[in-house]
């Protein structure tokens, strides 16, 4: 291994970052006569739309042009999967906040004048906002889905004991500090170059041709960096940027748009929310002989991304534990809301939080300790096929969990919380262990491909490029150093470059974690190519022994030989029946685990973390800095899901919260006072990955499911002996207050 | 014309609208781009600055939110962005720390966050009592999780700064003062005075709440007059009967003499809005915007705080009370200002707490407040003041619960009393920060809890 790979390296735009100078979309100078553009929103939720004047908005000052449905040339569409997407809504408003037409002016804040002037006819429908109601009418957008192995009735029925409870989970705005953001710029024969800030490129450019009549060839998108994506910018950035290629085709003229925050938090879906209802049959010492787990969700409008999303929601009901005899079945409900999409965990951390209530609900019921419940409930020899029959193979739960619970003393600690709440009338301590195990791989098998660039110039510089898209999770650093690696060059010589749907074609979105385990491996081929190259001249060569390798490509060059290559990877093993829901959807699995401990005050049911202790499992880490950066963002996020992060919605289906000012995501003062996390030190992939790593954007996420069963634990306590509070998330201090009020008076 | 000094330059900006915001200034004519814009609103950070105003020798240096800051607010003063830390390839040992301990990830926030820890850095206003964290609670990332933040401002702690050069040219720079549709008044009779020719008048302090009407409201304020510059509304007069605050006195610079005044008071000034609010707002904007949560006037009601308020050379005092009538509307007329607030130093047999409660503790706005001023005697309670926030249209007292503990035992059973009695005095909404449920029950939860041993989250 070389100096390049495992090292603490830091983000290749750290200097920038600090200094103000790396560029975002809105960072890039302006052609001279760059129109800009506001969308004109439906304020209203569900309904037929039966007017639309837009005299008031084309005689704005500084508008240039108005464009509707209407001037679309191709199709009407900005969805990924399923075309129901409307870049502008046509007959029927799906929801409020939905894009009705986009004005283009002299400034954006002409254009967002202007846009306010519309004047709107509509006919009112009935909206569905929560999932309940969307249930009560089978607004489901496909059939329920049903995932099971065994038959989880008679388990249940015959199991010594058995519990039924349910749990609901709100959903999460992305809030990357960026928003939406593209720029579209005309070029010849009716090309477009887009810039955008997207984890998806490939499909930006798909949309926008089908959008404008165009072949993909005409259409190159480009992304340097987002600031944030979380998911968030995976399909929601195509409205955006298909808007900005409609306005440069149209008025021929370059096209910008940055979307203010409100618009943005009310235009772009947002993290699933959910239900679970479990039903379960266990024996005496908690171990699971049968479980159903109903799972139920808001999508929203559209289609979205939806379908997948409650599928690995599926996929992580189970978490780490073996359910003998589970049926697990989901609906995925359309709603007169914003499409909800993908999140950092992509429905997994949904899934998860069922089962891991499951097992508070559980421990609680019997009594015992809820880390010994899960630990019997672990995935072992014998117990280790999934409810979609993949078997585990790399199971590390069990000695990660037994690690962080002898490194982070919470036997000790369990005792200790139990003396501080019996020493206290108004504060309630809460601890817990919880485990994670995700599932990597794009679940749709396709999707698990990525194609590279390298381009090695005969100074020895090397540039780099791959169909990855640079988010804030160093994907571009960790790549390099693959490549510097390959090459045994200094970091400084491989040279980060942005993504382009020119150099690398028909690429996945930066999702599902995957990726540095896809694009530095294509990455890695690409240069070993050139690497063999080299290598193979360098033989022919008596004295290239002494070369630096600015001197070999120099020589290389000037013996014809060719230094550039493109790399190619597609992940094996991976196959997946979703008629059965049955098969290996997943190469493998990463762990952690974490223990948080929380205080409640009862009075107002206000409460804070104050130590959270943390054993992650990367695999062999590309990058130490990066990896510890991920999961301590992760779990913050996480954190901020189940505990303040609160999104409300009025009856129309409108967010009352798109703002800051309303909706908070932690600050500095919420993060635990005491963090300690580790890397794994065992950790190495079973698989054959990257240098033997493994994925860690998402799976640290649910790792703060620890704070919100802490948090179920101190409720519990607040009234002993009265069972397992009905706690739902986020669990605000009004919930938790609710949550302890209630269980008082059982 | 209004001028101020960047990186050693005078920079004019030529008449123009005066709601027009500093970070646009920056970002769309200056070309200097690092400085972010994260929600226009001064809930993030993003686009921290530093400002400078001229103090004798020296400059009194305040992180603020760019984007909504009013360029006549800039007018006389010194301003520096995330470029001016920086010259060429040598980074500022802020930003050092920051690139080297991997407080980047997708750097979107950074140059907010190395603003804030650079002002602290230098002991910019309202740094020297805070720690790191509230240092930075008003910039928010979504990617790190904070603790390599947190550490990078550790590594920088406050050093005292050598600005006599800016001061100087500071010195020589002619503030324009007024423009088409504004006025940046220097005393208080000259405000005063401008506000009887002009009685339609926006008044603007600190722009922390009129700032929103512009870039999420998209409104034409008409004529403004900026206060932020008149000393003799920024007078604190700390005497044995009380402190009085002059309207302009921002929440940075009041909060330690409300600390000394109670220490709870001190402490609500931290939780509200992040520090670069708290450097722009003043409490006379505050009180007068009248806003139904308020974040200061429960605790000052509950004080008995008192307000002066000024037409030209008529002046006139009222209980701050009632200066709030329902919602939206408040006891000021036409060509009248808030001038002062007089708060009565609490004798020392009464027994205070102020609790805040939102879902979260820094930078949120409250769900609801309660502040209780208790006067004990001989183990009774001879006298109640009680008053919240967010459980009504406006801040206001609670009668019923005060009479339930007039003349009563200090004990468990004389709270529950008043807890119960609160539904006689608030018929709360249900909103987006909180059930009219949770309001009061929270609020009843307050006041059992007085008569508890305080037990605080944050000792633990």
């Amino acid at each position: 291994m070389s100096e390049a790979v495992g090292r603490p390296l830091r983000h290749d735009s750290a200097e920038g970052h600090v200094a103000g100078s790396a560029l975002y979309v809105d960072d890039l100078p302006e052609a001279p006569g760059t129109l800009h553009l506001a969308f004109g929103l439906a304020a209203d939720g569900h309904a037929r739309l039966t007017g639309l004047d837009l005299a008031k908005v084309r005689a704005a000052p500084g508008v240039v042009a108005v464009f509707t449905a209407a001037d679309i040339p191709g199709e009407n569409n900005v969805g990924p999967v399923f075309h129901d997407d409307r870049l502008f809504a046509e007959d029927e408003i799906l929801y409020p906040g939905q894009p009705l037409f986009v004005v283009a002016a002299t400034s954006h804040r002409a254009a967002r004048v202007a846009a306010r002037l519309a004047k709107v006819e509509t006919e009112p429908r009935p909206a569905l906002v929560t999932i309940a109601q969307a249930q009560e009418v089978d607004s489901d957008f496909e059939e329920p889905q049903r995932m099971a192995r065994g038959d989880a009735e008679a388990a249940i029925t015959s199991a010594p004991h058995r519990l039924s409870g349910a749990l609901a989970m709100g959903g999460q705005e992305h809030f990357y500090l960026e928003g939406q953001a593209a720029l579209a710029r005309p070029g010849e024969q009716g090309q477009v170059h887009v810039v955008s800030s997207t984890q998806h490129p490939s499909e930006i450019q798909h949309l926008i041709a089908v959008l404008l009549c165009l072949s993909s060839a005409d259409v190159t998108v480009e992304v340097r960096r987002m600031g944030g994506g979380f998911g968030g910018k995976e399909t929601q950035a195509a409205a955006y940027a298909a808007a900005c290629a409609l306005v440069a085709a149209k008025a021929g003229r370059p096209a910008k748009i940055r979307a203010d925050r409100d618009d943005d938090m009310v235009m772009t879906g947002k993290r699933h929310d959910f239900t679970a209802d479990y039903d379960v049959g266990f024996d005496g010492e908690g171990r699971i002989e049968g479980i159903r787990i109903a799972l139920a969700s808001r999508c929203g409008g559209t289609v979205d991304l939806s379908l997948a999303i409650n599928d690995r929601a599926m996929f992580h009901a189970d978490n780490c534990y073996y359910l003998p005899s589970v049926e697990i079945v989901s609906r995925r409900l359309k709603t007169h809301t914003v499409s909800n999409t993908a999140f950092r965990g992509f429905g997994g951390p949904q899934g998860m939080m069922a089962i891991e209530r499951v097992m508070d609900a559980v421990a609680a019921h019997l009594g015992l300790d809820p880390l010994a419940v899960r630990q019997a409930n672990l995935y072992g020899p014998g117990r280790d096929v999934t409810p979609y029959h993949q078997t585990v193979e790399d199971n590390v739960a069990p000695q990660i969990i037994a690690e962080l619970a002898e490194s982070a003393g919470y036997a000790a600690r369990r005792e200790a919380v139990a003396e501080f709440n019996a020493g206290h009338r108004i504060l309630r301590k809460g601890l817990a262990l919880t485990p994670v195990k995700f599932g990597i791989s794009f679940t749709t098998t396709h999707l698990n491909q990525a194609g590279a660039l390298v381009l090695v110039y005969a100074d020895g510089s090397i540039h780099l490029n791959h169909g990855g898209t640079e988010m804030g999770q160093g994907l571009m650093i960790k790549v390099a150093q693959v490549v510097a690696d390959v090459f045994a060059v200094p970091i400084e010589s491989v040279k980060v470059s942005a993504t382009r749907t020119d150099k690398v074609p028909n690429t996945s979105a930066t999702a599902a974690s995957s990726g540095t385990d896809l694009n530095a491996m294509a990455a890695k081929n690409a240069a070993e190519t050139i690497k063999a190259r080299l290598d193979a001249f360098a033989a022919t060569e008596r004295e290239s022994a002494g070369w630096e390798f600015a001197r070999l490509c120099r020589e290389a060059h000037l013996a014809r030989i060719s230094l550039a290559a493109t790399g190619f990877y597609a992940t094996p093993k991976i196959e997946y029946d979703r008629k059965t829901h049955s098969g290996r959807p997943f190469l493998y699995f990463a762990y952690g685990a974490a223990l948080s401990e929380v205080v409640v005050d009862t009075l107002t049911g206000e409460h804070r973390v104050v130590a959270v202790d943390i054993i992650h499992d990367v695999g062999r880490s590309l990058n130490p800095a990066i990896d510890l950066g991920q999961i301590e963002g992760g779990f913050i996020q996480g954190m901020g899901w189940l505990t303040i992060e609160e999104l409300v919605f009025d009856d129309r289906g409108r967010l009352l919260t798109h703002a800051p000012s309303t909706y908070k995501i932690p600050t500095a003062g919420d993060r635990p006072p005491r963090m300690n996390i580790r890397l794994w030190a065992r950790g190495e992939n079973v698989e054959d990955t990257i240098h033997r790593s493994k994925a860690v954007g998402e799976p640290p996420l649910m790792l703060a499911i620890s704070v919100f069963s802490a948090l179920t634990q101190a409720v519990a306590a607040a009234a002993p002996g009265k069972g397992l509070p009905n706690l739902d998330a986020p669990a605000t201090p009004e919930r938790v207050l609710a949550s302890i009020e209630e269980l008082k008076a059982r | 014309m209004i001028r101020f000094l960047l990186d050693g330059e005078v920079i004019e900006v030529e008449d123009g609208d005066p709601t027009a915001t500093l970070l646009d200034f920056l970002r769309y004519r200056l070309r200097r781009t690092g400085t972010k814009e994260g929600c226009a609103e001064g809930d993030c950070g993003a686009c921290t600055v530093v400002l400078g105003e001229r103090d004798g020798d020296g400059v009194e240096w305040r992180a603020v939110n760019a984007c909504i800051l009013f360029l006549p607010m800039l007018d006389g003063k010194a301003l520096r962005t995330v470029e001016s830390l920086s010259s060429g390839a040598a980074l500022h040992p802020v930003q050092r720390a920051m690139a080297d301990g991997h407080g980047s990830q997708c750097g979107f926030c950074t140059p907010g966050f190395v603003m804030s820890l650079y002002a602290r850095s230098i002991g910019a206003a309202g740094t020297n009592d805070l720690s790191v964290k509230d240092v930075i609670a008003g910039n928010l990332c979504r990617c790190t999780g904070y603790g390599p933040i947190l550490e990078a401002g550790e590594a920088n702690p406050p050093e005292p700064a050598d600005d006599r050069e800016t001061a100087a040219l500071l010195r020589a720079i002619e503030p324009g003062r007024a423009g088409p549709g504004w006025f940046a008044p220097r005393s208080s009779d000259e405000l005063a005075a401008l506000l009887v020719e002009h009685p339609e008048a926006r008044i603007v302090a600190g722009a922390t709440d009129v700032g929103l009407w512009v870039t999420k409201g998209l409104r034409d304020l008409g004529t403004i007059i900026f206060v932020g510059d008149i000393p003799d509304l920024k007078r604190i007069e700390e005497g044995p009967d009380g402190l009085t605050l002059g309207a302009g006195v921002r929440y940075t610079e009041a909060k330690e003499a409300l600390a000394r005044l109670h220490p709870d008071l001190g402490e609500l000034v931290r939780r509200i809005g992040g520090l670069q609010v708290r450097n722009a707002g003043t409490i006379g904007g505050n009180i007068a915007n009248g806003s139904p949560i308020g974040d200061m006037p429960p605790a000052l009601i509950a004080l008995g705080a008192e307000l002066v308020l000024r037409r030209g050379g008529e002046r006139r005092a009222l209980p701050l009370e009632d200066f709030f009538i329902s919602y939206g509307k408040q006891d000021r007329q036409a060509g009248e200002f808030v001038e002062s607030v007089r708060i009565p130093r609490p004798a020392p047999d009464v027994r205070i707490r102020i609790v805040k409660l939102s879902k979260r503790f820094d930078s949120d706005i409250s769900a609801l407040c309660g502040a209780f001023a208790l006067r004990v005697e001989g183990g009774r309670i001879a006298e109640s003041r009680i008053a919240f926030g967010g459980m009504a249209g406006i801040p206001a007292r609670a009668p019923a619960c005060e009479a339930a503990l007039t003349g009563e035992a200090w004990s468990e059973a004389t709270f529950e009393a008043a807890a119960e009695a609160l539904v006689k005095d608030y018929r709360p909404l249900s909103d987006l920060r909180g059930s009219a449920e949770y309001r009061l029950a929270a609020a009843a939860n307050l006041i059992r809890g007085l008569g508890l041993e305080p037990e605080s989250l944050f000792d633990v």
